[in-house]
């Protein structure tokens, strides 16, 4: 029996200009979730991405049971007993959800040709076996970012590895799905499989971790016993510093109504969503995957047509019928989807964060391109967004440092009503920090800001009221002052605040 | 010492095809002994690319928006013929329109500039409004305006245009050949208009990713567009230029030049999956085709072999340029 089931050893890689991982160690036990942490663009993806073999280290050794190995490609990675769930996902947009499980693997007939029922079968199976609600004959493309989370956690765990590399793979899960996650990786640690689990969210990883370690810069700075870790040492050890308030909320003053929504509905998808906003505030918007917040959004902000409802800004009925439209009102809209409706994957990380706010900075006819250089600077520093410099190409930025470059796009715009949908997935202690930060000055300064999150923490710390969806309508709405997890579970699952309450 | 060689790379990589372009007339000027740097030879170069070199600016952009543009050889020949037959000469044998002194030389150029930009306007409007793929509009637009430039000129070609026109092709300014400052002012155009304005950076950003870019609030329709419409125009330029310099308008003039404009736009970097590209970059691609047919001409290889190395030379660039742009890890 090996003392590890995974080995890494002084571990290299340069990409140019970026010496991503400088020597660094990691060390898994057979049966155990091994933490693994770190701010962004720390090399936590990389490295994990060396140990499958997607990357060649340009130093360093790897031991699997024991064994040397130097993996050529995924499958061999898979075929030894490794399997892994990107932080990006990589989904085939147009096949469904049993082909995608299968992918690589598919089950042949007698004839040697793609036996289409048996994966849908199978894929069934495994997808109830994990509780898993998602039909396997739907397309992925048409699944939102959680249930494609949710489906390439059902194919990684499916591989029956020894060993499966989970990277940030609850970025877009809300706690309930988190809770169900935990059951399949204890079941998988009973078992006697091993887990790697990044994640940047610390309840987490004092969760389900039974080790942990934490890198920065390209550098272990240690592996510790989670039980022998406190939060506070654990903040210390990824940003090298303490930090003394984690959820900068102000007082700001609330202000006139900006944004009335009245009856807004899309055929199938919501129905009847009525809020209100005021300047100086932050709206919470709270429910589980599926709930309907991102499509409410969405349709607020003119990219998909509503079938009935009004919105009002600022008193005046206004007619948006694309984005566009929604950006002239003042609007802005962080998405949930970065790769999919965010990223410029080629374009530079200048690029990435100008061009909504290319507009406001014209001389005459051409770009005052001194002055987006600055702008770009700027929101470099605020963020600590990880580049080599502007010019790189944002596909070669760490998850987290693509998300920063996101918000720094919309904050660019300086909208008087900013939608964030989950403003700070996969992004690290230090940086939430700064935007809770941004927000509360925002907030201060006048502008209104919807908040739609899967973070509980994040949503009662930051909202000053709450709004809480369940399949698509509106459950109720509760003040900063009402607002308790348990309440915000049991209406998030459909029960009326009346109803729990008399259920007390 | 592997940060410098990363280094190293990076430049090699960026200005790869630059370096392409110096190693192939170092070759070329050793094995023509020395015929091809000519001054004579040089400024014939200069030319023989400025038709391509023009058109290839516009379908640079229109691939820049992940599109592609098929028509653009023949918009080169309706343009042609319509301009040719309004300036040929009183004396004309095969003169289209009989009678009367032709008009003066700016209106008709700029009804064959606005022809062009129809024919684009329209492809951009198929690929936009309608949703139809790029390819398939601007193939219509191929045989739809290819068939009307021999319906309109009778199958014939029409000369003896008067000299005021041919000047723009035949003459020179400063030793210089018209036809070179023209594609220069073209690529600055197009050069400023990529990097300097925002339909230039909204041009890269819905090519990059169409849907970030709707929600980045780009009118995208409108800016594909202005692409398509500003590829057909660039197209009625370089069809001018030629028209003038061999001083006739012919139906079957620019046949396939669509395709040289695109090995040219793509030997220059741009990338055929959107977002990457530059003006400079199309003018070194056309450079690279034209030094290339040029020396092989010099050197007496037979017109059936360059084309089988322009077909490798084309290959070759594409790989460079898809080694280059790879981003899944
Ligand atoms: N293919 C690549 N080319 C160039 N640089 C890269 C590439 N992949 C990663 N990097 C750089 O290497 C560093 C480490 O990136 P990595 O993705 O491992 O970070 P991470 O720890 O996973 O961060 P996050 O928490 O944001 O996911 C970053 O600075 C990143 O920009
Ligand atoms: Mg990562």
């Amino acid at each position: 029996m090996n003392q590890y089931v995974l080995e890494m050893i002084g571990i290299h890689k340069h990409f140019p200009g970026v010496h991503a991982l400088k020597g660094v160690d990691l060390r898994v036990k057979p049966g155990t979730v091994h933490g693994v942490m770190g701010e962004n663009g720390a090399g936590k993806s990389t490295l994990m991405k060396v140990a499958i073999g997607l990357y060649k280290a340009d130093a360093g050794t790897i031991r699997f049971k024991g064994e040397e190995v130097s993996f050529n490609s995924i499958h061999e990675a898979l075929q030894k007993g490794i399997s892994m769930i990107h932080q990006e996902l990589s989904p085939l947009p147009y096949m469904t959800v049993a082909q995608n499980i299968f992918l690589g693997r598919e089950i042949l007939n007698r004839f040697g040709l793609i036996d289409h029922k048996a994966i849908d079968r199978e894929a069934g199976k495994i997808l109830e076996e994990l509780q898993i609600p998602i039909s396997p004959s739907r397309i992925m493309g048409e699944l939102s970012v959680a249930q494609m989370q949710l489906v390439e956690i059902a194919e990684a765990v499916s591989r029956n590895a020894e060993l499966v590399i989970m990277d940030e793979p609850t970025s877009a899960l809300t706690e309930k799905e988190v809770d169900h996650l935990f059951e399949i990786i204890r079941n998988l640690k009973n078992r006697g499989v091993a887990v790697v689990y990044i994640s940047h969210k610390m309840d987490e990883i004092f969760k389900i971790t039974d080790e942990v370690s934490v890198y920065r810069d390209g550098e272990l700075i240690d592996c510790r016993k989670t039980s022998d870790l406190t939060r506070e040492l654990l903040i210390k050890m990824m940003v090298g510093r303490s930090i003394d308030q984690f959820f900068q909320k102000s007082k700001a003053k609330i202000g006139e109504i900006i944004l009335e929504v009245e009856g807004l509905s899309r055929r199938g998808v919501f129905r009847d969503v009525s809020f209100t906003l005021r300047r100086g505030e932050i709206l919470g918007f709270a429910g589980l995957v599926g709930a309907g917040r991102t499509e409410v959004m969405e349709t607020l902000f003119g990219i998909y047509p509503k079938d009935k409802g009004t919105i009002r800004i600022k008193g005046k009925k206004v007619d948006i019928h694309s984005p566009y439209d929604a950006i002239r009102n003042g609007m802005a809209f962080l998405t949930e989807d970065r790769k999919r409706s965010g990223l410029y994957l080629n374009l530079s990380v200048r690029d990435n964060i100008a061009i909504a706010s290319l507009k406001e900075h014209l001389k005459g006819f051409l770009i005052n391109h001194s002055k987006i250089h600055s702008i770009c600077e700027q929101a470099v520093q605020t963020l600590s967004i990880k580049t080599p410099n502007l010019e790189q190409q944002v596909m070669f930025l760490s998850g987290g440092n693509q998300q920063k470059v996101l918000v720094s796009r919309w904050l660019a715009t300086s909208p008087e009503i900013l939608i964030l949908d989950e403003p700070t997935r996969g992004i690290d202690v230090g940086a939430k920090a700064e935007i809770y930060k941004l927000m509360s000055t925002l907030a201060q300064e006048g502008k209104a800001i919807i908040l739609v999150s899967s973070e509980m923490p994040e949503i009662l710390a930051m909202s000053d009221r709450i709004v809480v969806m369940h399949e698509g309508v509106k459950i109720g709405e509760l003040t900063r002052e009402e607002a308790t997890p348990e309440k915000i579970l049991h209406m998030a699952t459909g029960e009326t605040l009346a109803t729990f309450q008399e259920a007390r | 010492m592997s940060r410098l060689n990363s280094k190293l790379l990076s430049i090699l990589k960026k200005y790869s095809i630059l370096f392409i372009l110096i190693g192939l007339i170092l070759v070329i000027s050793i094995l023509s002994g020395g015929v091809f740097l000519r001054i004579t030879n040089l400024l014939n170069v200069l030319r023989q690319i400025s038709v391509i070199g023009i058109i290839s600016l516009g379908v640079t952009m229109v691939i820049i928006t992940a599109g592609i543009d098929l028509s653009s050889g023949a918009i080169v020949a309706i343009v042609s013929v319509v301009v040719a037959s309004l300036l040929q000469s009183p004396t004309a044998a095969d003169r289209l329109f009989k009678g009367g002194q032709p008009w003066p030389v700016l209106p008709i150029l700029i009804i064959g500039l606005l022809i062009g930009a129809l024919g684009g306007l329209i492809n951009g409007g198929l690929i936009a409004k309608f949703k139809i793929p790029p390819f398939v509009a601007t193939l219509g637009m191929m045989t739809f305006a290819r068939g009307w430039a021999f319906i309109y000129s009778e199958g014939r070609p029409r000369g003896s245009l008067i000299p005021q026109f041919e000047i723009i092709g035949q003459g020179s300014l400063f030793g210089i050949p018209n036809p070179a400052w023209i594609l220069l002012i073209c690529v600055l155009i197009t050069h400023v208009i990529l990097k300097h304005t925002l339909w230039g950076r909204y041009t890269y950003a819905l090519g990059s990713n169409i849907q970030a870019a709707i929600v980045s609030g780009i009118n995208t329709n409108r800016y594909i567009l202005l692409v398509y419409t500003y590829a057909g125009f660039l197209s009625a330029v370089a069809s001018i230029v030629l028209t003038a310099r061999i001083g006739s308008g012919q139906p079957g003039l620019g046949m396939s030049y669509e395709l040289d404009a695109i090995a040219a736009s793509v030997i220059g970097g741009t990338s055929l999956s959107g977002g990457i590209g530059s003006a400079g970059g199309a003018l070194i691609g056309a450079l690279i085709i034209g030094v290339m047919k040029n020396g092989l001409d010099i050197l007496n290889v037979s017109a059936d072999f360059q084309q089988v190395m322009r077909a490798i030379i084309i290959v070759v660039a594409v790989i460079i340029d898809v080694r280059k742009n790879i981003k899944r890890s």
